[in-house]
């Protein structure tokens, strides 16, 4: 183990190669070309695939190809490119093929711009492409965490064999950190029984998503249902912060919640008890958490660069039970701490206007 | 010769084949068989099934292969034979996935000079979804979606995607072949055994386009299709090899 300065593109990198990440496909795309870059370079000294691919779509067909032959693939974009990925992501959904997609979000819709944001929430945590799907999302909030879910987003691709999401944003992609870097991965050599890799000394294998026989899909995709149960039941992640004996609880991911934690200090300092929980899973989302709090807390107030999309995730868990409060930017803004004080505040305050 | 029995190849399952009668998909995918019986690569052989008609090729073939989404085998190839460089991966895709959907993958595998061989089925229509336009459909050919013919002035020219493709540097071998008579398909059988040697020896990018029958599509009689590819489709996509560098 050692500790290096790092760029947060660069710690994806390397978190995927120290999974065992033998295979990426790349296309250009601003804020995370430095993925495909320092690919380029670190898959070439260890003598692992690199293809810059003609296009999106390519470069996730690529990943199919490379997963139907058993490597760990990985491909990067950005938000504009995502949206171009989808169709292969659901095939692999379909076909039940474990493989990472990096999003390094920028504003949208459309070509939106280059800055960092948390636009694309509901296209990632939704499934995204056609048909009943779901993809596991992992949200990063600092270089470290950048490398680390990485390096797990393999292991969980191949553990339930569906892709898996990294929902990062623009700053992530950008900032330089010190990041522990570790051993590598016990488990690299995944055992997979469904590979084509020639059907020498068994049968021949079948990959396919098209099930045309009667009840055939209506199986598969009850099938596909029981991964997606077990995966809520067992993969949610999150972390809080002073939740303990909050009134208003914060909801953020990623870059807001760094913003958030230093709002929840300034909150603190001023006698407003204030608390954080950021979800690390987008999908499954951690629920459980947010329902308990939901029973003493006065406000949650959900903090993000978009224009409130996981606010409705945290809605669904509190189910009524509190109020739910919205504060966020699209298009680039970053949420400021002095707004995020403002409205905690006024949140907190509440109980007493009502007289509880 | 006279004692030589006509049998099933072992690369070919011995399931019955949906397709419709005078298809020429039956006749390219024993072909395909055996040639991998002959050349004895059916245990490292990894096929890429296409979307349309042929999706089903999977049901045919006696060795691993796996779907690709509408005009991505070149893709799935790339990634599956990049991994695995010493199997041998072709793709199989008609002239919708091959030549539309998929002309930007066919035409960057190729120049990448990706050591893979496809199978190109020119049929001059869209068969699954009911005989519309493809690329290749001839001029004044009418179609489910060109019912007065096709009209270059509104829908363009039957596209020469192999001679296209035959100009890049990163391809090997490309010929164009039919299956419409005996002679045509021994010929047949000759290119696609030579693209995956090719691909065997480790020398690039392999293509064979074939002219094939799709009677319903275009609502003739078995009899008649095949002589419609020698009087109308030949003329228009000659047979020959086009690349062998």
């Amino acid at each position: 183990m050692k500790k290096v300065l790092m760029k947060g593109n660069h710690a994806v990198v390397e978190g995927a190669i120290q999974a065992g990440c033998t295979a990426y496909f790349g296309y250009p795309i601003t804020p995370q070309n430095e993925i495909t870059g320092h690919m380029a370079k670190r898959m070439g000294e260890e003598d692992r695939v690199f293809i810059q691919s003609e296009s999106e779509i390519a470069a996730i067909s690529m990943v199919f190809g490379a997963s139907v032959a058993g490597a760990r693939a990985l491909t990067s974009s950005s938000s504009p490119g995502i949206s171009l990925k989808q169709e292969g992501i659901s095939y692999m959904a379909g076909c039940e093929l474990p493989g990472v997609i990096v999003n390094i979000q920028r504003g949208g819709p459309g070509l939106g711009n280059i800055s960092a944001s948390q636009s694309d929430y509901f296209q990632a945590t939704r499934g995204g492409g056609h048909g009943d799907y779901r993809t596991i999302v992992l949200a990063p909030y600092s270089v470290q965490e950048m490398y680390d879910l990485t390096r797990k987003s393999f292991e969980l691709a191949d553990k339930y064999r569906m892709p898996v999401i990294i929902l990062a944003d623009g700053y992530l992609g950008q900032i330089f950190e010190p990041v522990l870097i570790k051993d590598k991965l016990a488990s690299v050599k995944f055992e997979k029984n469904w590979i084509l890799d020639g059907c020498k000394n068994r049968k021949p294998r079948l990959i396919r998503s098209l099930f045309m026989g009667e009840n055939e899909l209506e199986n598969h995709n009850w099938k596909l249902k029981k991964v997606y149960d077990t995966i809520v039941k067992k993969e949610a992640v999150y972390k809080t912060l002073l939740t303990d004996d909050a009134d208003v609880v914060l909801v953020a991911f990623g870059t807001p919640a760094r913003i958030c934690e230093t709002a929840i200090a300034k909150l603190r300092s001023r006698g407003v008890k204030a608390g954080l929980v950021r979800p690390i899973t987008l999908w499954p989302f951690p629920s459980g958490i947010i329902s308990r709090l939901a029973q003493k807390v006065e406000a949650f107030i959900v903090i993000e660069m978009n224009l409130g999309q996981m606010v409705e995730d945290v809605k669904l868990a509190v189910n009524g039970m509190t109020r739910v409060l919205f504060y966020g930017r699209p298009g680039g803004g970053l949420p400021e701490v002095s707004q995020i004080v403002k409205i905690s505040r006024k949140a907190a305050l509440y109980r007493g206007k009502d007289g509880k | 010769m006279e004692n030589k029995k006509f049998s099933r190849p072992v690369s070919l399952t011995a399931n019955e084949n949906i397709y419709c009668p005078g298809c020429g998909h039956g006749i390219v995918h024993r072909l395909i068989a055996e040639v991998v019986d002959e050349l004895e690569i059916r245990e490292k052989t990894i096929g890429i099934a296409p979307v349309g008609c042929a999706v089903f090729a999977y049901f045919y073939w006696n060795f691993d292969v796996t779907e690709a989404a509408h005009g991505r085998p070149p893709a799935v190839a790339t990634g599956i034979k990049r991994v695995l460089p010493d199997r041998i991966v072709f793709t199989y895709q008609g002239d919708g996935d091959l030549a539309a959907i998929g002309t930007a993958e066919i035409i960057h595998a190729a120049n990448r000079a990706e050591n893979i061989t496809v199978i190109f089925i020119n049929n001059a229509v869209y068969g699954m979804t009911g005989g519309q336009m493809a690329p290749t459909t001839l001029i004044n050919q009418k179609t489910a979606t060109t019912p007065r013919g096709r009209n270059t002035r509104y829908a363009g020219f039957p596209m020469k995607i192999s001679e296209a493709i035959s100009k890049l540097d990163g391809v090997t071998y490309i010929e164009r072949v039919a299956v419409n008579n005996v002679k045509n398909v021994i010929n047949a059988k000759k290119a696609i055994k030579k693209a995956f040697r090719i691909q065997m020896d480790g020398k690039g990018f392999s293509l064979v386009e074939v002219l094939s029958m799709c009677p319903v599509g275009w609502g003739i009689s078995s009899e008649a299709a095949v002589k419609w590819i020698e009087e109308k489709m030949q003329p228009e996509f000659p047979l020959g090899v086009l690349k062998d560098a």
